[in-house]
């Protein structure tokens, strides 16, 4: 039932990304007309709006929660491609495990990532 | 008094073979035989007029020649079907190729050796499994099934194990470990029998790296079955069901129970007694 185990999350992920990436469509494009999330003149995507933005736990966790989900979706996405070719057995073992470091090591340097920008962002904000 | 007039017009067609002896051929070729064809004429007829008339060494394999036996499965102008069941002027105006079915090994010419289908579709146990074998062993009485529940699978018993399906899928075509449709139908086939308990023991085997989580839905084996299954419908349910046990979501039902056994049920009332014999 491994499989299934993993095969559940990966369509879970899936979802989670769907709405995920409209609260970034939102944002991004939508964002800079609405002025929803990017109170200060300019594009969604300028220094004052990005640090607004950043300085809302609520935008850390969000940022966090996407980089993991979009990861694990698209590593057991490669990996189901990978094993599509007809490897021996041993050789899957060394792909899940590269595949499990590499996401690993991945999400951790996001997540530090979003976690020094927000306290860059708060330190920005008070001084 | 007038007789009706069958169609007998032929046509000749060339018919391009797969060939191949594995002990004395290094890589399958093609050879073509021109050979006559009238209307209602099976491909399977016509390589038997081959094998007759023009070269014996010819091989494949076939059984009933009514699409039953599911033996002479072959790849006829690139789709996979039954040689048996596929009228040639059907397919060919001029040109019919016929070969083998892929994703098989080739025992010789247009055999393919089916075997890993076999040990794949062995592996998911496709019987009937029961926690009470002895009951299920003894005939002393039937188990009940309503026509809903029989509907519920029905289609999925129809499988003659050609091996159509597994010719055409894409997945099998690069991932040799796969179990494919066919095995995979068969899963379903048992786990929607009311009869059965086996779903549980099934799933290690269907919910595996190679197993119905690989399928892409390219829906190219039901587009294929000569029988008119759709293994990629009960590959879909089979994810389901193995996505709602991991859950913890799937309704717990017991297997169906025995019925009476022969002559031990209560006859309904108002039935009037049978007629007197009168021989």
């Amino acid at each position: 039932m491994r499989e299934t185990k993993y095969w559940t999350w990966h369509m879970s992920a899936g979802v989670v990304i769907l709405f995920l990436l409209g609260l970034h469509m939102l944002i991004m494009h939508v964002g800079g007309i609405t002025h929803l999330f990017a109170p200060h003149t300019g594009e969604a995507i300028s220094k004052e709006n990005s640090l607004f933005r950043d300085s809302r736990m609520f935008f850390t966790v969000t940022y966090v929660l996407l980089l993991g989900v979009a990861l694990y979706h698209g590593l057991y996405g490669l990996r189901t491609i990978l094993f599509e070719l007809t490897l021996k057995p041993a050789v899957e073992k060394a792909i899940t495990f590269i595949l499990l470091v590499a996401g690993l090591g991945l999400f951790g340097l996001g997540t530090w990532a979003a976690i020094a920008t927000h306290a860059i962002a708060i330190a920005g904000g008070r001084g | 008094m007038t007789m009706s007039k069958t169609n007998t017009t032929t046509r000749e067609i060339n018919f391009h073979v797969t060939r191949y002896n594995p002990e004395t051929d290094r890589t399958p070729y093609v050879k073509t035989y021109r050979i006559p064809v009238r209307e209602g004429m099976t491909v399977l007829d016509g390589l038997h007029y081959i094998k007759d008339n023009v070269d014996p060494t010819l091989a494949w394999r076939y059984s009933c020649r009514m699409g039953v036996c599911g033996s002479c499965g072959m790849l006829l102008n690139g789709r996979p079907t039954l040689a048996c069941n596929t009228q040639v002027l059907h397919i060919a105006d001029t040109d019919l190729t016929v070969g083998p079915l892929p994703n098989f090994e080739i025992i010789r010419d247009l055999v393919p050796d089916l075997m890993t289908m076999f040990e794949k579709h062995s592996s998911i146990q496709p019987h009937i499994l029961r926690t009470d074998e002895a009951g299920l062993n003894s005939p002393d009485g039937e188990f009940y099934q309503s026509p809903a529940e029989l509907e519920a699978y029905l289609q999925f018993a129809y499988c003659i194990k050609c091996g159509c399906c597994m010719a055409a899928c894409p997945t099998l075509a690069t991932d040799a470990r796969y179990l494919g449709p066919m095995p995979l139908a068969a899963a379903e086939r048992y786990d929607k029998d009311t009869r059965d308990d086996g779903r549980r023991a099934r799933n290690e085997f269907t919910g595996t790296s190679h197993g119905a989580f690989r399928c892409h839905y390219a829906g190219e084996c039901s587009r294929a079955c000569p029988k008119g299954v759709d293994p990629a419908k009960a590959i879909q349910y089979l994810k389901r069901q193995l996505v709602l046990d991991y859950l913890h979501l799937a309704r717990r039902k017991k297997p169906c129970q025995k019925m009476h056994g022969p002559g031990q049920g209560k006859p309904l009332p108002n039935i009037p007694a049978a007629p007197a014999k009168t021989v």
